[in-house]
């Protein structure tokens, strides 16, 4: 009987769950007592540091969702994205920093995919912070291996007829798919165009949503 | 068809901050994009000064980075490697 042993479940009638609590980390320490010294020293200030935090909290997908819906629907935008990804993402107000913006194109026949071996490289600007599975050794470790393995396990199964280009992030670079435009779209406005482009389709781990999906 | 440069990337492996993912060492791909100059990242993470040079955005096929066992031979991998990691390369199967 479920409630029977009273000691180890909760009220709901499920085990409690071991509390996640350890004590910091090295690394952890030290930033904090980096972080303090920098206030104490007048470097900077906890208001500044909260901004920053806000700042990196406030970018999300939905600004790369917006190049690639104007990319959609504007020829000559799309040119400059793909030309130069840095300066058609700045014109759009989306700085992309001291890093370079690289958009590449999915077509009928090339499948684009993102990773970084090396660590968690990602458009931050354009996509926020990146999931936790981009920065596991997993995926960084088999996309490179057995991309179309990885593809499928995120609900892509590509024709046998395409081409997977996986893009390594290795150094200065960062990269932006930019997603098929799905069917039955035809005249949409691009903030509608917009709602189909999900974070995994502008990674490569996915596609677009489907008009009616 | 436009012809390709091949370039293979240096088999070394020194210690420090290198950009270079050890997988590709030895390997042979043909020049994408040329981009840069960038500071030399070797240098750069140790606060030296950092000589930039030119990245070369290398496409290699899946069966020159994993030979027999590639997942799919003709699928391909794009990276960015330093200049100073390259070496002039002929083409490592016909074309």
């Amino acid at each position: 009987m479920p409630h029977d042993h009273h000691d180890h479940l909760s009220p709901s009638g499920h085990p409690y769950r071991v509390d996640d609590d350890h004590p910091l980390t090295y690394w952890q320490q030290m930033e904090i007592a980096v972080r303090e010294l920098l206030i104490e020293k007048g470097v900077t200030t906890a208001a500044e540091i909260a901004t920053q935090i806000d700042a990196m909290d406030a970018r999300s997908p939905a600004n790369g969702a917006a190049v690639v819906a104007r990319a959609w629907i504007d020829p000559a935008f799309r040119a400059d994205l793909l030309a130069d990804g840095s300066a058609a993402s700045q014109a759009m107000g989306f700085d992309v920093g001291p890093m370079k913006l690289i958009a590449v194109e999915n077509t009928a026949d090339i499948h684009n995919v993102i990773v970084c071996t090396l660590c968690s490289c990602y458009p931050r600007n354009l996509l926020g912070l990146p999931p936790d599975w981009y920065k596991s050794r997993a995926y960084r470790s088999r996309t490179v291996k057995e991309p179309r393995k990885v593809l499928a396990e995120f609900g892509v199964t590509l024709p046998d007829h395409m081409t997977v280009r996986v893009h390594d992030s290795t150094a200065d670079m960062r990269y932006i798919v930019i997603p098929a435009r799905p069917s039955g779209t035809e005249g949409w406005p691009a903030a509608d165009l917009a709602t189909l482009v999900t974070r995994d389709s502008m990674i490569g781990t996915g596609l677009a949503k489907l008009p009616d999906a | 068809m436009v012809e390709r440069t091949y370039m293979r990337v240096r088999a070394d492996m020194p210690p420090g901050h290198v950009r270079t993912p050890a997988y590709l060492r030895g390997k042979t791909g043909w020049v994408e994009r040329t981009l840069g100059p960038f500071p030399n990242p070797e240098a750069l993470a140790y606060r030296q000064p950092a000589e930039p040079h030119p990245v070369m955005r290398l496409r290699f096929t899946m069966a020159e980075v994993w030979g027999a066992d590639a997942e799919r031979p003709t699928d391909t991998i794009d990276a960015e490697i330093y200049a100073h990691w390259l070496e002039q390369a002929e083409p490592p199967y016909a074309p």
